[in-house]
């Protein structure tokens, strides 16, 4: 039983003139409570994937099944209903607000778009989401812009669990706060996960952080999967190019697995 | 609280204000100072200003109080005035929203419909609209409407090009949010600042367009408009000069208020966004 499976997408794109190949051939799958990283350096393809798992473009080519049925099939308010399912964070918690809502509009939208909480019973919905990311009930009336960007990420992190989804996308969800902050939020990640089963599609250039919460790893490079596998030994012992030069990008890594060997 | 007093540290933007809140007054207390019909005759005719304390600005070739006419007049500029901006940037805002969001066909249909708003002249456009459907208040508002309000589609047009690309608005698609509400609460009221910049240049030609309206007697005949005033004293330009210049200069004050109380606002907040 998988949650989502990709197979042999492929997304291109014109640059210059030229046409090339964002995403080429990528195929991969991600079962309940498992967390799988998309690794690689800038312009590899990790956010083209994750825009194209959830529909924000199309495909060119390539099938997209979510919970056993065809995603990319589905479309108008059929796919709207499906997006409860399917969830994602952004990498600047900041942007990926309405500049002028509050944290409660927030997240009130996903509760009334898909009908989960009647407008009497959303305030009380609102409080218990805060409340399981770990935040003051009294932020509700905050404006998005006047807290902290660790408070921000988890206000999205609570946004995206509000509708019960069995996946959620995390486009660089950590690597815009400051150490102390992101561990934090992989706590509550990880903590998350353990107690609704939410499976992760994890994407970040950062492998610390991606060997800290994630199962299984696939590292792209030009659009293609370069190397895929345990996350852990992925990190340890890569075998491509693409995989040994992010390991070296990474001091603190290069030490213990020099300690290992 | 800031901006606010950033707004009245420049002298344009106070001398805008205080032009404006003069004639928000005077058209406020029009009814309160000049209860009866400020077209109803009230002494002798052309009766030259400063002459009379009871008639301080005289009376036209009918004999009607300049004063009272003038007062009421500020009533129907400002009226028409803010109304058709009003309504202007209302159309502008959604036609432009709705072009920039939707793309494809839609913003092609839209886009080549606001292209040929634009090339007719946008007084031959309100002259046309009043001839065919008659004079009246609401109509002028139109017919003023009708030409003011590509400037501001094209602003909006242009503001959501760029908006609808943020995260935000990806995330409201992944959220399962209708595309119409994305476009009308997520993406139209952060396009709006620099569509709400244009609005003291639209209530200006409004007023202007109003007033060249009523001139050629297009106004609402049951109004006074200083339009109406000014081409009613042109007949006796030589005697009593005074008929045509005092609601000339009423109309030169207002849209010089309207544009330096507007640029006032525009500097204010152009402050702000520098030093943030």
């Amino acid at each position: 039983m998988t949650v989502l499976a990709v197979s042999n997408l492929a997304k291109r794109y014109r640059r210059g003139g030229k046409p090339f190949a964002a995403v080429d051939e990528v195929s991969f799958e991600i079962g309940p409570a498992e967390t799988l990283a998309l690794a690689g350096p800038s312009g590899s393809g990790k956010s083209t994937i994750a825009k194209l798992v959830l529909r924000l473009i199309e495909p060119d080519a390539g099938r997209i099944d979510f919970e056993g049925g065809d995603f990319l099939a589905l479309s108008g308010g059929s796919l709207r209903a499906r997006r409860a399912r399917l969830q994602m964070v952004f990498q600047d918690p900041l942007a990926a607000f309405n500049p002028r809502a509050t944290v409660a509009r927030v997240l009130d939208d996903p509760l009334r778009i898909h009908a989960i909480a009647s407008r009497a019973e959303r305030p009380l919905r609102i409080a218990a989401l805060l409340e399981r990311v770990g935040l003051e009930t009294n932020l509700a009336t905050r404006a998005i812009h006047e807290i902290s960007g660790g408070q921000r990420q988890r206000v999205a992190i609570a946004r995206a669990i509000a509708t019960r989804p069995s996946l959620i996308v995390l486009d660089e969800a950590v690597s815009a706060l400051d150490v102390s902050v992101r561990g934090q939020i992989l706590e509550l990640l990880l903590d998350l996960q353990r107690q609704e089963r939410i499976a992760y599609l994890f994407i970040s250039h950062d492998l610390g952080v991606i060997r800290a919460i994630a199962h299984r790893v696939v590292i792209l490079d030009a659009g293609k999967i370069a190397e895929s596998g345990d996350a852990r030994t992925v990190i340890a012992n890569p075998q491509s190019a693409v995989g040994k030069a992010l390991v070296a990008a990474t001091p603190k890594l290069v030490r213990t697995s020099q300690e290992a060997s | 609280m800031n901006r606010l007093r950033r707004f009245f540290c420049t002298p344009e933007a106070v001398a805008g204000a205080a032009i404006l809140a003069s004639l928000i007054a005077m058209a406020l207390a029009a009814p309160l100072i000049f209860p009866g019909d400020p077209q109803a005759i009230a002494g002798p005719a052309l009766l030259p200003p400063f002459h009379d304390w009871s008639l301080p600005l005289g009376t036209d070739r009918l004999g009607r109080d300049v004063l009272a006419e003038l007062f009421h007049g500020a009533r129907t500029s400002l009226a028409v005035g803010l109304a058709a901006a009003a309504a202007a940037l209302l159309i502008g805002a959604i036609v432009g929203t709705l072009a920039g969001f939707a793309g494809g066909l839609i913003d092609e249909v839209l886009m080549r419909v606001t292209d040929a708003f634009q090339t007719v002249p946008s007084f031959l456009l309100a002259l046309a609209f009043v001839s065919i459907v008659g004079p009246s208040l609401g109509v002028v508002v139109a017919a003023i409407a009708l030409g003011a309000w590509t400037g501001p589609a094209r602003v909006a047009r242009a503001e959501v090009l760029s908006i609808r690309e943020r995260d935000y608005v990806a995330g409201a698609r992944v959220i399962g949010m209708y595309p119409l509400e994305i476009a009308f609460r997520e993406v139209l009221p952060n396009a709006l600042p620099p569509v709400l910049a244009l609005s003291s240049v639209i209530v200006a030609a409004a007023i202007l367009t109003e007033a060249a309206l009523s001139f050629l007697g297009l106004g609402d005949p049951n109004r006074v408009t200083w339009g109406g005033m000014i081409a009613e004293g042109r007949t006796v330009l030589r005697t009593a000069p005074f008929l045509s210049i005092v609601p000339g200069v009423a109309l030169v004050l207002t849209v010089l208020g309207v544009y330096l109380a507007g640029e006032g606002v525009v500097e204010s907040t152009a402050v702000r966004r520098s030093l943030s």
